[in-house]
C-alpha cells in the first residue's frame, strides 16, 4: 500500500478519482434535488455516439476531440429529453429510456462501423465507455482536474441560482431569474462532469458517482450548502478508497470498487444517520409509542379518580389490553412510582398522580385549543410538551373555555335527565 | 436462411419486449427495464460458476433471480423514503458493479464475453441451433424469446383486466381487492424473464430500447390499452426486418440498427401521430385560426 504512494502513476489515478468524486458529488446534489438522479445513467450512454462521431470526423484519439463531441451528443441528449416531455404525453421516465436506449443504439452503430472500415487505431474506443482509470495518465489527470475545477467554481459562482432552480423553480421565474436557461446552464454542467468521468470510470460507475453520494448526503443534513459539501467528500473518499482497494488487490478493477465504496457508504449513511437513519427514525418511533401508552394510562387513572385502582379497571378505562398495561405497570414498579398492594390494586406515588392529573388537564386545554381556533397567543400548539409550557395568560383562556364548556354539559346533562324523568 | 432466423429471432425478440413495455411505460417505471438488464450481469456470472457450463438453464435461472432481486431491492429503498430515482440508480449500478468485479475476480474460470452481455450479438444466433430429438429445430435463442413471449401472452391474456386496473389506478385497484404488489412482481417477473432471453442477442442496453421504444410509439398513436398492445408488436416486428436490412446496408450492429429504425420511428409518431403529433397539432391549430 505504501508502494502506492511512491508510484507516479498511481498517485495520478488517486488524484484522478478524487477530483472526479468530488465534481461529481457537487453537480450530482443539485441533479438528485431536481428529482434528475437517472440523467447521469442518459448522459453516459449518449456519450458513445458522440465519441464515435469525433474520432470519424478527426481520425484520432486525443481525449479533447472525444470529450467535445460526447459534450455535444448529450447536449442534444438533453434537448430531445425535455423536448419529448414538452411536446407530448410521454412521462419523463420513459423519455429518459427511450433517449438512452436510442442514442446508445446509434453509437453501436457506429462504433460498429468503424470497426469495420479500415482505421487502423480504433481500439480503445468503447474502452472509453467501460472505464480504464488504471492507465490514467499523467495529461489526463491534468485535463480532468481542470475541468473538474471549473466546474465547481460554476457551480459555486451560481449556487445562489441554482438553489432555485432546485427548490421552487416558479418562485425563480417570478423573480425574473432566466430558469429555463439556467436549468441547461445545470445540464450542461452535469454534461461535462459525466463525459470527463466516462473515461476514468465508465458509463454505468458514473450512473453511480453522480446520485449516490447526493443521496447519501441526503441523510445528514437539511442544508444545501451542507449537502452539498458532505457529497463532494463521499465521492473523493469512495473515489479514494476504491483506487487503493483496486491497487491492493490488482486483480480488480478500479471502476466497480468505486461503486461499490460509494454504495456501502450510502447503506451505511441509511441506517445510522442521526435525523433520517432507520435505526434513530425506530428509536423514535419506541420513544413516541412508550410517551404515548404513558399519557393514555395516566388520563384512565385520572378518570378513575382513585390513587389506587385494579388493573382490569384501568385496563378497560384505557381501552388497552391487560397485558400492555401490566407491562407498563411493571416498568413504573422499578422506578417505584407505582406500588403493588395485597389485594392485587395498584397505587400511584403523589408524584405521579400530579404528573397524571397534569396529562389529563393538558389534554383538555389542548382540545380547547383546537375547539376554539381564535385564542390569540405566541407561541404554536406544536411547543407544547407539558402543562408547564403553556403560559399562564393563555392557561386561564384555556381555563376559562373549559369551564364555560363543561357548565354547559353539565346543564344538557341535567335537561336530559329532567325530560328523561318527566317522561 | 440465417438471414432468415435472425429476423424471425429478432422480430420476436422486439415484439416480447415491446408488449411488457406496454405496461412499463404506463406504470412509469420505463428506466426499470434499464435496471434489470444491468442488474442481471451478477445473476448469469454466479450461474455460470455454480454449474461450470454456459447451459442456457441455470444462466436463465440466476439472471432472473437477481432481475428479481434488484426491483425488490428498489422497493425496500422506496418504502423507506429513498426517493425514487435514488432508488433505482443505487440498486442497479451496485448489482452492475458486484457483476463486473466477479467476473475479474474468477477471469480463469469465465469465459463470458463482456462486449457480449452489453452489446449483444445476432448476427450469431443462427449457428448456436436446438437440436430435438435429432432434428435441427432452428436457433436456440429464438425458441426461448419465443416461450418468454407466449409466457407473456398467457399471464397477459389470464389476467387482462387486473394488469389493466394495476396500470392506470393502482390506488382503485387496491380498494376493489385486487393484489396489487402480487402483480407488480408478477409483471418485474415478466420483465426478467423476457430480458434475459433477449440480452444474448441484442445485448443488455438494446433489450431497454425494445422495451421502450416500440411501446412509447403505440402510446403515442392510440389511446386505448388493447390496440397500444398489438401496434407495438407490429412496431416491434417492423423494427426487426427495417434494422436487419438497414445493417446489412450499413454493414454494422443489427441490434444497434433495430434500435435506429425503432427511434426514427418514434421519431415520426412524435411528428406525425394523428391526434399527439407535433405537426400535426400544429396544422390543426392552423386551420382553426385561419376558420375563425
Amino acid at each position: 500500500m505504501l508502494e502506492l504512494f511512491r508510484d507516479a502513476n498511481a498517485l495520478w489515478v488517486l488524484a484522478g478519482t478524487t477530483l472526479l468524486g468530488i465534481s461529481s458529488g457537487v453537480l450530482g446534489s443539485f441533479a438528485f434535488l431536481r428529482k434528475r438522479g437517472l440523467m447521469g445513467d442518459v448522459l453516459a450512454h449518449s456519450a458513445l455516439p458522440g465519441i464515435c462521431l469525433a474520432f470519424l470526423f478527426t481520425g484520432s484519439k486525443n481525449p479533447l476531440w472525444l470529450l467535445i463531441g460526447a459534450t455535444f451528443t448529450g447536449l442534444l441528449a438533453s434537448l430531445f429529453l425535455s423536448w419529448i416531455t414538452r411536446f407530448s404525453k410521454i412521462k419523463e421516465d420513459t423519455a429518459l429510456g427511450l433517449v438512452l436506449s436510442t442514442f446508445f443504439g446509434v453509437g453501436i452503430v457506429l462504433l460498429t462501423q468503424i470497426q469495420h472500415s479500415d482505421f487502423g487505431n480504433q481500439a480503445g474506443l468503447d474502452k472509453f465507455l467501460f472505464g480504464q482509470s488504471a492507465s490514467l495518465v499523467g495529461t489526463d489527470v491534468a485535463i480532468m482536474g481542470s475541468i473538474s475545477f471549473v466546474l465547481i467554481l460554476l457551480a459555486s459562482i451560481f449556487f445562489k441560482e441554482l438553489k432555485l432552480l432546485c427548490f421552487d423553480a416558479n418562485y425563480g421565474k417570478s423573480l425574473g431569474f432566466p430558469m429555463v436557461g439556467l436549468d441547461f446552464f445545470l445540464m450542461l454542467l452535469l454534461v461535462v462532469a459525466v463525459v470527463i468521468g466516462l473515461q476514468a470510470a465508465g458509463v454505468v460507475l458514473m450512473a453511480s458517482l453522480l446520485i449516490t453520494p447526493a443521496s447519501t448526503a441526503r441523510y445528514w443534513t437539511e442544508r444545501l450548502d451542507h449537502m452539498i459539501i458532505i457529497s463532494a467528500c463521499i465521492g473523493a473518499l469512495s473515489g479514494l478508497v476504491g483506487t487503493i482497494l483496486s491497487s491492493v488487490a490488482t486483480k480488480l478493477s478500479t471502476g466497480p470498487l468505486i461503486v461499490l465504496a460509494v454504495t456501502l457508504l450510502f447503506f451505511i449513511s441509511m441506517l445510522c444517520a442521526p435525523k433520517r437513519g432507520l435505526i434513530a427514525k425506530s428509536l423514535r418511533l419506541i420513544q413516541t409509542r412508550a410517551k404515548v401508552r404513558q399519557e393514555q394510562i395516566y388520563v384512565a387513572w385520572n378518570q378513575l379518580g382513585s390513587k389506587t385502582i385494579t388493573l382490569s379497571a384501568l385496563s378497560q378505562q384505557s381501552h388497552l389490553s391487560t397485558t400492555q398495561v401490566h407491562r407498563w405497570i411493571k416498568q413504573k414498579k422499578r422506578t417505584g412510582q407505582v406500588v403493588e398492594n395485597s389485594q392485587g390494586t395498584f397505587t400511584l406515588s403523589d408524584a405521579s398522580w400530579k404528573e397524571a392529573s397534569d396529562t389529563a388537564l393538558l389534554g383538555l386545554y389542548m382540545e380547547m385549543w383546537h375547539m376554539y381556533e381564535d385564542i390569540e397567543t405566541d407561541c404554536s400548539i406544536q411547543d407544547i410538551e407539558q402543562l408547564s409550557d403553556l403560559p399562564e395568560s393563555l392557561r386561564v383562556q384555556l381555563q376559562s373555555y373549559l369551564q364555560k364548556h363543561i357548565s354547559e354539559e353539565d346543564r344538557a346533562k341535567a335537561y336530559h335527565s329532567t325530560r328523561r324523568a318527566g317522561m | 436462411m440465417s438471414s432468415v432466423w435472425i429476423i424471425l429471432t429478432g422480430a420476436l425478440i422486439a415484439s416480447s419486449c415491446a408488449f411488457l413495455g406496454c405496461f412499463l411505460i404506463l406504470r412509469r417505471m420505463a428506466m426499470l427495464g434499464d435496471a434489470i438488464s444491468h442488474s442481471i450481469l451478477p445473476g448469469i456470472v454466479i450461474a455460470f460458476l455454480v454449474s461450470g457450463s454456459r447451459d442456457p438453464l441455470p444462466m436463465f435461472i440466476g439472471a432472473a433471480v437477481f432481475g428479481l432481486l434488484c426491483t425488490i431491492i428498489i422497493q425496500l429503498l422506496r418504502n423507506q423514503g429513498v426517493q425514487a430515482d435514488a432508488a433505482m440508480s443505487v440498486s442497479f449500478t451496485a448489482l452492475f458493479a458486484i457483476g463486473i468485479i466477479l467476473i475479474s475476480l474468477f477471469t480463469q474460470q469465465v469465459d463470458l464475453d463482456l462486449d457480449c452481455v452489453l452489446y449483444g450479438e445476432i448476427a450469431y444466433v443462427p449457428y448456436d441451433t436446438w437440436t430435438w430429438n435429432g432434428i435441427d429445430m432452428g436457433p436456440r435463442a429464438m425458441w426461448g424469446a419465443g416461450a418468454a413471449f407466449l409466457l407473456s401472452l398467457i399471464m397477459v391474456r389470464l389476467f387482462y383486466k387486473q394488469f389493466k386496473l394495476t396500470s392506470f389506478d393502482p390506488a382503485l385497484a387496491m380498494a376493489v381487492g385486487v393484489p396489487v404488489a402480487f402483480f407488480h412482481y408478477l409483471l418485474m417477473g415478466l420483465v426478467s424473464v423476457t430480458t434475459v432471453a433477449s440480452f444474448e442477442s441484442v445485448g443488455a442496453i438494446l433489450v431497454v430500447a425494445m422495451l421502450i421504444v416500440p411501446a412509447a410509439t403505440a402510446y403515442l398513436l392510440t389511446e386505448r390499452l388493447g390496440v397500444m398492445l398489438g401496434l407495438s408488436v407490429l412496431i416491434g416486428m417492423i423494427c426487426s426486418v427495417c434494422g436487419y436490412f438497414l445493417s446489412v446496408l450499413l454493414d454494422a450492429s443489427i441490434a444497434g440498427c433495430m434500435t435506429m429504425v425503432a427511434g426514427g420511428l418514434f421519431a415520426l409518431a412524435f411528428l406525425f401521430s394523428p391526434h399527439q403529433g407535433v405537426v400535426t397539432r400544429w396544422w390543426i391549430r392552423k386551420k382553426l385560426r385561419t376558420q375563425f
